[in-house]
């Protein structure tokens, strides 16, 4: 592929890393399905984690907590295997509205080797289809921040009804009001059926078999896509959804797939694209030329990268990305501009190292990083703002380049003379 | 295994990280994989530093496990040590690496590093964030001071050598660090207060002390053990084996920042503090007697907080507020023993939990008309409708002001007596309201400015407005049939100021339940209101 040829070396750095485990993405998962609770069999700390990426704690009782092993559980897995039946019995029993169950392994249950695939069915048995119960690991030692969502969703695939019926389902979680809106559009260009994964309730799990093809909203899903491959459904290749070019892209890629009529295709996405661009023009010119860092955080940064460089005129100064997925990058990175530096893994350290450096105008980084930045000069998104926020489709561009220059505004609002 | 929705505290590595960031010159390496690193962002965020937690995490992964993580631990120590050059190495590991016992810290004892290295053993199983703390900031000074320890039945030095020495007695203040409730202020606080009694300060630590700081200690006359759940056992500690005395009364409000004065006092022979003196540097106490005060009389607090803050509040509130605390309790089960002690004195049972769903459910049982408690009694109060005012950690980026906002000594004083009145009445002077509440400006729709002051339970709140609330107030149903307020009921209910009228309805309905009324008119309410206001 062009890649090569066009893209210098990647970085491939392996020291201390700064980025969340896969427990946060129950953050927006438990949002998502709220007839589902996620439990965390893990430890104080993953308890913490959650709370502290959380940030805001507004609910009543959430509907994700944490099974915290004590001493006596890492003495026998007997006893913890009796101890997580009785704190899942209680749970229940106290939250009878729960739908379905996930258990969330993490480092501790992954390291003593608690087998969440035997709890989990040993209490489904019991539970005889009152609540599902599904397993799956958002442990810091294998999977990083928005993967956590990449272990959720395969954890459903078994569940999925089999249908050959022809469908679009999306998968990666959307915000609702972005999702509802992609529906009415592939609706107006002709595409009836069109389902998420995940889905808004835990129990409308849509079907899967060869008729149905794949469209990632969200590019940390792969093994997602495996396990729904194998179930005969096939992704279609399209860039992400981000920005006026992958929104359009990425919606007429899926059109392509089942054959719409392209005329009707572009009578719906023509006028989005226009005012999608009118809409980024003044962004675009407070965005041009500015220098960007992309830390390795969300997985986005890649997309990210693209949209801020072809739409909005940013300069890439390197593209940080916590595992470089070539497959589901494969139409992201031809749109990269040549010689932008990709970095996969991290070493905090040296990274920091190459900011201060380069001294670019704009960093986009994790929470812990930021303020530290700030005070170092240097303006700063917050990576984790991208999961959190409505940033997807045409209608999105401008708000997505918003959120990269309000931190630029503002520096030029402040005065203190 | 413990089912937790929110936690109090963090695992015990956060104690120590807190010492580290407390701290300069201090490097922490721990042994975690990277969704540990989370850890820095309370730090950042919360408290806003400008700079990261001298920290360094391993983030070992799965396929490190297999392999040579003890290598990796050795190379994270070398690379923090090189690039920081620390005068003080901490190393632990955290709840995972625990697990795969590493040691990390006899393997930087082995590495011949050239500076003082304390291996930090916080069992994650079993312990949590301010014992992580304790026995961090104990192990660090420990080992900082291992050769200065005098032989044992070695002559110990007399709080009163100062006046031999020929120089001004001084004093360690031990125990302020970050992400503790307003630390920061408390120190400048008491600096001025010592200063005004001819005290000297000899080391604050851990915040702002550096370990050749912490090799000062043994200097001071006393230790003040200003926040015990960091500084109780290091207190002991120094006590036992360099004979200095602890005073550890924690100055905050007027009557134990006098007590701490008297003893401070007498214990290095000074002249007692001269009597009036609270009265000359607090407006607490005046602003307490002022007639405008008497409608604070009674009111209904319930407090809840690590155990330090808990109880001073109690004291504050039941003897120098005129409230009646009808709730008592701490997530602090170190210290359960004195705040079991505070709440006999007031005739209460403490709750000693880190479930907040029964401090919630022991919050609401009490019906208080004010909660002092953490950010996660904020947030129980502000389902409820009660106003709430935070006292203690864990904290939000909200309880850490810009402002100065001391908690200890006579400025903190005027500080807690603005910041639990303010919320109490939002404004308005309770006996205007009782005169005027059946004027129009009291009436629904006349209250744009004070427009979402009051906290309905049923509100979606504000930044995540698809979440619908999950659990109905805790106010009691009565058994075996519902309540029904009739028109003349609703109609005395709704000329009630919407801010209190929550109270009055769950106050009224629990009246009637309790006497089997299962109809509630416009007598009953009042009924309810005389049966409350007795
Ligand atoms: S309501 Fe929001 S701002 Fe207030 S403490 Fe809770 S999370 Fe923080
Ligand atoms: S990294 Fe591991 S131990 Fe840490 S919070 Fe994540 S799952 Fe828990």
């Amino acid at each position: 592929m062009a890649l090569t040829s066009t893209l210098p070396p990647v970085l491939r750095e392996s020291g201390q890393r700064e980025v969340f485990c896969g427990l946060t993405s129950i953050v927006w998962l438990h949002r998502r399905m709220p007839d589902a609770f996620f439990l965390v069999v893990g430890s104080r700390t993953c308890a913490h984690l959650i709370q502290s990426a959380a940030g805001v704690m507004i609910f009543a009782e959430p509907r994700f907590g944490t099974a915290i092993l004590g001493e006596r559980d890492l003495a026998g897995l007997a006893d913890a295997n009796e101890e997580l039946d009785r704190v899942v019995g209680d749970l229940l029993a106290r939250r009878p509205e729960i739908r379905t169950l996930f258990l969330v392994g993490s480092c501790p249950s992954e390291v003593i080797k608690l087998d969440l695939a035997k709890a989990a069915e040993r209490i489904n048995t019991r539970m005889q289809g009152q609540v599902r119960v599904v397993n799956y690991s958002g442990s810091g030692i294998e999977t990083t921040f928005t993967q956590g969502e990449d272990g959720a969703l395969p954890s459903l695939v078994p569940l999925l009804p089999s249908s050959a019926e022809p469908q679009l389902l999306i998968v990666g979680t959307l915000a609702d009001g972005v999702e509802e809106r992609s529906l009415s559009l592939f609706a107006r260009m002709g595409l009836e059926t069109v389902r998420p994964l995940p889905p808004r309730q835990s129990t409308a799990l849509p079907p899967v078999g060869p008729g149905t093809r794949l469209l990632l909203a969200q590019p940390f899903v792969a093994d997602t896509v495996r396990a729904l491959e194998r179930r005969g459904a096939q992704r279609i290749a399209a860039p992400y959804p981000l920005g006026v070019e992958g929104s359009c892209a990425w919606m007429a890629a899926a059109a392509a797939a089942f054959g719409l009529d392209p005329q009707r295709v572009a009578e719906v996405l023509d006028p989005l694209a226009e005012r999608g661009r009118r809409a980024l023009e003044p962004l675009r010119r407070k965005l041009e030329g500015k220098r960007l860092f992309l830390l390795p955080d969300s997985q986005l940064e890649i997309p990210l990268a693209r949209f801020l460089h072809r739409e909005c005129g940013m300069e890439l100064v390197e593209v940080g990305t916590p595992y470089l997925d070539r497959q589901l990058m494969a139409e992201e990175l031809p749109l990269l501009p040549e010689g932008t530096q990709l970095s996969e893994g991290q070493d905090v350290e040296k990274q920091l190292e190459r900011v201060r450096a380069s001294r670019p105008d704009l960093v986009v980084c994790g929470m812990g990083l930021a303020n530290p930045l700030e005070a170092e000069g240097f303006a700063t998104k917050w990576s984790i703002e991208l999961v959190f926020s409505p940033i997807h489709g045409c209608d999105q561009a401008a708000d997505l380049a918003e959120l990269f220059a309000r931190p630029l505004n503002r520096r030029e609002l402040l005065q203190w003379n | 295994m413990e089912l937790t929705l929110w936690t109090y505290e963090g695992p015990p590595h956060v104690g120590a990280m807190r010492i580290a960031a407390s701290m300069e010159g201090v490097h922490y390496v721990l042994h975690a994989p990277q969704g540990d690193t989370y850890a820095d962002l309370l730090f950042t965020m919360i408290e806003r530093r400008d700079r990261r937690p001298p920290v360094t995490y391993t983030t070992f992964q799965a396929r490190d496990l297999g392999g040579d993580t003890a290598e990796l631990v050795k190379r994270s120590i070398q690379q923090a040590v090189d690039r920081f050059q620390p005068e003080a190495l901490l190393v632990g590991e955290s709840c995972t690496a625990e697990l795969i016992q590493d040691q990390p810290g006899s393997l930087a004892g082995g590495m011949g590093l050239g500076l003082p290295v304390v291996s930090l053993e916080l069992p994650a199983y079993s312990k949590k964030e301010n014992w992580g703390a304790a026995e961090t900031f104990y192990q660090l000074c420990r080992g900082l001071l291992r050769n200065q320890v005098p032989a044992p039945g070695a002559d110990k030095p007399g709080p009163e050598r100062w006046r031999a020495e020929g120089r001004r007695p001084r004093v360690n203040l031990l125990g302020p660090t970050l992400l503790g409730f307003r630390c920061r202020d408390d120190m400048r606080e008491l600096r001025g207060l010592l200063a005004d009694h001819g005290i000297d300060v000899n080391v604050v630590a851990p915040l702002g002390a550096r370990p050749s700081d912490l090799m000062r200690l043994p200097q001071a006359d006393a230790n003040l053990c200003l926040y015990p759940e960091v500084a109780g056992p290091l207190c002991s500690w120094l006590e036992r084996n360099f004979g200095t005395p602890v005073v550890r009364t924690v100055p905050i409000g007027i009557g134990a920042t006098a007590q701490f004065l008297r003893e401070l006092c007498s214990l290095l022979g000074l002249d007692p503090p001269e009597l009036r003196e609270a009265d000359r540097r607090s407006r607490l106490p005046w602003y307490s007697k002022s007639v405008d005060s008497t409608y604070l009389t009674g009111k209904r607090v319930f407090i809840f907080a690590d155990a330090t803050h808990a109880i001073a509040a109690a004291r504050i509130a039941s003897r120098e507020l005129g409230f009646t605390v009808v709730g008592l309790g701490s997530y602090s089960r170190e210290q359960a023993r004195e705040v079991r002690a505070a709440a006999k004195e007031l005739g209460l049972e403490a709750l000693i939990s880190d479930d907040y769903l029964e401090v919630e459910q022991a919050m609401a049982q009490a019906a208080p008309e004010l909660v002092l408690g953490t950010q996660m009694e904020r947030h129980s109060a502000k389902r409820l409708g009660i106003p709430c005012a935070v006292i203690s950690a864990p904290l939000h980026v909200q309880d850490v002001p810009a402002r100065y906002a001391p908690q200890m000594g006579w400025e903190g004083a005027n500080v807690i007596f603005d910041s639990w009145v303010h919320p109490l009445m939002m404004g308005l002077e309770e006996h205007l309201i009782g005169m005027f509440r059946h004027d129009f400006e009291f009436v629904d729709g006349h209250l744009s400015h004070l427009e979402g002051a009051s906290a309905p339970t049923k509100q979606p709140v504000g930044d995540q407005p698809n979440e619908a609330p999950e659990v109905t107030p805790l106010s009691a149903t009565p058994e075996g049939g519902a309540l029904r307020w009739t028109a003349s009921g609703e109609a005395e209910l709704s000329r009630i100021p919407f801010f209190v009228r929550g109270k009055v309805r769950r106050n009224t309905e629990a009246y009637a339940s309790e006497r089997g009324v299962s109809e509630i008119t416009e007598e009953t309410l009042y009924e309810a209101k005389a049966h409350f206001s007795r």
